[in-house]
């Protein structure tokens, strides 16, 4: 019987054939776990469950990414407890302050690879799906099991299709295409579901990290990319990993690429999406581009050029958190990052930033911000009377030019 | 009795606890009993009795993975969680502690502040006012788990996970 991308993987991992509804045990590829939920994670792996040491050092990583340089004594200190029980446990990787961002890392690194059922303790791990695994986040006692077992028990989920056909246009880009499917799909619209976005073989694989993590935005438990184009040109793709024709999709939601508008998510909800067009005109206090999302080289560089030459409003300040210290070398070296600094942007250490509201530019009451990251609930940034505009770098950038809420093509040349 | 607090839908794991007061934001960690809806419902953490009931909208818990969300709500006592949907990760975390769950829409049937009794062994809920409401038999894994008191004694009890073969 034809079966989705999850059913194939999760087949794999199972070692017999699965499909939706089963519940199954499965064998885990990669564990990722970070500074703000590992200590937790560590005492319940060693005290609750009793186990002595992780079930494979290669197959761990861990990542300290989301108050990454520490804000406080406190952060700091659990920073340091968790890298001494990275060298107690002898564990492979980790990957410290400024290398950036889960997600992206494990993929630059390529750990996250086609095929791999990979478990974080990050709800955006939907993310691996760029790269075609099985990424499914996880909470604290779920890590722990992993850790001591290398196995988790799960529902098969269903799969709910994206089908985009046709081309962005100019200013629109793979951030718009995520938002439009939250949408039309809403927040709950793939709960329990896996997310299929086919008809994207053109994208990068930031772009396809773009459309994983935002899959856990409509309740997503995996988010995948099919593994052809990019990704196959730098990874093995297992052979039994393709989209068959015949497989059962919950849904399909359709999407025309070639009239997609520029898309905005108004507070306090992602899935609360317009047309930028037909939102009024909008003073915003800051610009962030950053997060897993669209936080990478591809979004810095599109941001930059819009801004070559140009000077970021008067009133509104900028500030860039890359995704990861690969991000960060790339728009160093190409003059990305100098064309954003001399716009009058700023630049934080790689990492997760403000997006959980902790530190490196978190929202006054009353403040307006454009994020190009993935959530906008209330307090989500820091106060819970800011309010938060979720767009694509293209439209950050538009903003940070005139100072509100701005269509990319208004400012392009 | 049990008093029901009722929210609405898409309730988010940034308001049940927003990300700055996670256990790794606090200089003690017991303090995190006192966080559960500090922004979205200050009432809710300084009132709440043990054996108490949410009751939700749809997408109950989307958001994050943070365990410290239901963990919250554990330490204050929360007996159960009613909603028509909950968000993927939130359940399964709520599962793993061990607190009750049962997929219905009450939000209807009942009010925020009624007093309520429910019987856990049978799903028999009855309202101050003498209505009775037989809540949905949750599936036998999700009993199982409960009856060891969450995940983790589940695995140490049984050395196997929910569904596997004995």
């Amino acid at each position: 019987m034809p079966q989705t991308l999850a059913e194939q993987i999760l087949s794999h991992a199972a070692g017999r054939t699965v499909q939706a509804g089963d519940i199954v045990t499965v064998r885990v590829d990669l564990a990722m776990i970070h500074d703000s939920l590992a200590p937790g994670i560590i005492r319940l792996l060693h005290e609750d469950l009793g186990a002595e040491r992780v079930w494979d050092v290669d197959k761990v990583a861990v990542v300290i990414d989301h108050v990454a340089p520490a804000a406080t004594v406190q952060t700091a200190t659990h920073q340091a407890n968790t890298r001494k029980w990275v060298r107690e446990q002898n564990i492979t990787h980790l990957f410290d302050v400024g290398r950036g961002i889960s997600h992206q890392v494990l993929v630059e690194e390529r750990l996250a690879r086609p095929g791999m059922v990979v478990a974080g303790s990050d709800s955006h791990s939907t993310g691996y799906g760029a790269v075609g695994a099985f990424g499914t986040g996880m909470g604290s006692t779920d890590m722990a099991l992993i850790l001591a077992t290398g196995r988790t028990w799960m529902r098969v989920p269903e799969t709910v299709r994206i089908l985009a056909r046709g081309q962005f246009r100019p200013g629109v880009s793979a951030k718009d295409l995520g938002l439009y499917a939250a949408r039309v799909l809403r927040a709950d619209g793939a709960t329990y579901a896996s997310v299929e976005w086919h008809g994207v073989d053109f994208l990068s694989v930031g772009d396809r990290m773009t459309l994983a993590t935002l899959s856990i935005e409509v309740g997503g438990k995996a988010g995948i990319v099919p593994p052809t184009g990019a990704p196959a040109a730098d990874l093995d793709v297992p052979d039994w990993l393709r989209v068959e024709d015949g497989a059962t999709y919950l849904r399909t939601v359709e999407v025309d690429l070639d009239t997609l508008e520029p898309q905005i998510s108004m507070p306090p909800f992602v899935d609360n999406v317009a047309d930028l067009r037909d939102v009024g005109k909008i003073a915003v206090d800051v610009v962030y581009l950053g997060t897993c999302t669209n936080g990478r080289y591809e979004d810095m560089a599109a941001a930059a050029q819009i801004l070559r030459g140009r000077t970021i409003a008067k009133g509104t300040r900028m500030i860039v958190v890359p995704a990861s210290s690969e991000s960060l070398q790339r728009a160093t070296s190409d003059g990305t990052l100098t064309t954003l600094l001399a716009a009058g942007a700023t630049i934080g250490t790689p990492g997760c930033g403000a997006c959980i509201g902790r530190h490196m530019g978190v929202l006054a009451p009353g403040e307006v911000c454009v994020f190009t990251g993935n959530r906008n609930f209330r307090g989500r940034m820091g106060s819970p009377d800011a309010q938060i505009y979720l767009t694509s770098p293209e439209v950050a950038a538009a903003t940070a030019l005139t100072g509100y809420i701005t269509h990319p093509q208004d400012v392009m040349a | 009795m049990a008093r029901i607090w009722k929210f609405g839908s898409d309730v988010n794991t940034d308001q049940i606890v927003p990300g700055r007061y996670a256990p790794y934001m606090l200089k003690n960690e017991d303090d995190l009993r006192k966080y559960p809806f500090i922004e979205a419902r200050p009432d809710f953490a300084p009132n709440v009795q043990p054996g108490d009931i949410i009751v939700g909208g749809n997408n109950f818990g989307c958001g994050s993975s943070r365990e410290y969300a239901p963990l919250a709500l554990k330490l204050v006592g929360v007996g159960a969680i009613i909603a028509p949907l909950f968000a993927r990760i939130f359940f399964r975390n709520a599962l793993n502690l061990g607190i009750p769950l049962f997929t219905v829409d009450l939000t209807e049937q009942l009010q925020d502040g009624q007093q309520v009794q429910l019987d856990l062994s049978t799903g028999l809920l009855t309202t101050d006012t003498g209505e009775q409401i037989q809540l949905p038999e949750p599936p036998l894994f999700m009993r199982e788990v409960w009856q060891a008191g969450g995940i983790v004694p589940f695995y140490r009890q049984y050395g196997r996970f929910p569904g596997e073969a004995a």
